[in-house]
């Protein structure tokens, strides 16, 4: 392969268990913990330091929700952009297991555990992926397990 | 918020109603969610969903918002009335998200949430645990979303200090 050859687009068949894809880190800023939590979710310990100093979470950290967007974008720009996604049905499972703080570096990681073809939709497959953000203390802060749909090779199904 | 000891199994709250607009769903997806389909009308069109639809991430960011404000409004309505309101607390996480159908632009989507279990917290005594299923349909009445999230409330008990 040349050496500035772009990454292959991945499609269902290239996703194995156990595969790992890592990606980042990302900085996370004050500013966009705020205007998130300004448009959707906002509870002072999302808003204010002043606030979040005396909250159960101690000072200001990002909204959940905000903390599954951020892993959403790492994963479209380390992988899901460069691939036959079709999104995906839904969610599993979601732990906010510590708080994201501003200036917080984090690094996606997203571990294949299964993958099966659908049943419904024969140009399609589902993977299973657990996928994690770890701060730079290596603290995982976010565990979300999802299934995701992707065209098949050669299926014909523009994605 | 109520305080937690004022919370029922089977309580269920209409939250409110958002309409997704176009450009309303491409400036979510652009910052959080750039698939072709979320942020792209023509390649909407080629794909799957066969027209411009929002990223589940936004659906469920909005129906955080309409919760907080909900409570915001009930909280308003207590303090009016010279009663003290609860502190809605962080949550542990969710499960069993499902994206139904998917929010297509010109959609207008009903959230509600209703109350499923309620446990004190062993860890935190002046907190207790909610559980709630959440859900949103769109105008036609078709769910597009659903899912079972926690969050902390606070106890009536611990608050006279």
């Amino acid at each position: 392969m040349p050496p500035h050859a772009p990454p292959p687009k991945r499609y269902w068949e290239d996703f194995a268990p156990g595969q790992v894809i890592e990606h980042g880190p990302r900085r996370i800023t004050r500013e966009e913990i705020v205007a998130y939590a300004r448009e959707f979710d906002p509870q002072p310990f999302h808003l204010d330091e002043e606030a979040a100093r005396h909250s159960m979470l101690g000072g200001l950290c990002a909204s959940g929700w905000h903390s599954c967007c951020i892993l959403m974008r790492m994963s479209a720009e380390s992988f899901v952009l460069n691939s036959s996604s079709m999104g995906a049905p839904g969610v599993d499972e979601v732990r906010w297991l510590a708080p994201i703080r501003p200036g917080d570096d984090l690094t996606l990681r997203a571990t294949v555990l299964s993958s099966r073809p659908s049943g419904s939709r024969p140009g399609m497959g589902l993977v299973n992926v657990h996928f994690e953000l770890f701060n730079a203390s290596g603290v995982c802060v976010l565990s979300l397990k999802a299934p995701l749909m992707f065209a098949r090779r050669n299926s014909g199904i523009a994605a | 918020m109520k305080f937690f000891e004022d919370l029922r199994v089977g309580d269920r709250f209409e939250l409110g109603r958002h309409t997704f607009t176009a450009e309303d769903i491409k400036s979510f997806a652009q910052r959080f969610d750039p698939q072709p389909f979320h942020v792209d009308e023509e390649a909407a069109k080629r794909s799957h969903f066969g027209a411009l639809c929002a990223s589940g991430w936004h659906t469920a960011s909005v129906w955080m918002r309409l919760m907080i404000e909900y409570h915001r409004r009930e909280d308003a309505e207590r303090a009016a009335r010279g009663e003290p309101s609860a502190i809605f607390g962080p949550s542990p996480g969710f499960r069993d998200l499902k994206w139904l159908k998917p929010v297509y632009s010109g959609d207008t989507v009903t959230f509600a949430t209703e109350i499923v279990e309620l446990r004190a917290s062993k860890s935190r005594p002046d907190w207790g645990l909610m559980t709630i299923r959440n859900g949103g349909a769109n105008q036609r009445g078709e769910p597009v979303l659903s899912f079972v999230s926690m969050s902390f409330v606070q106890r009536r008990s611990r608050t006279a200090s």
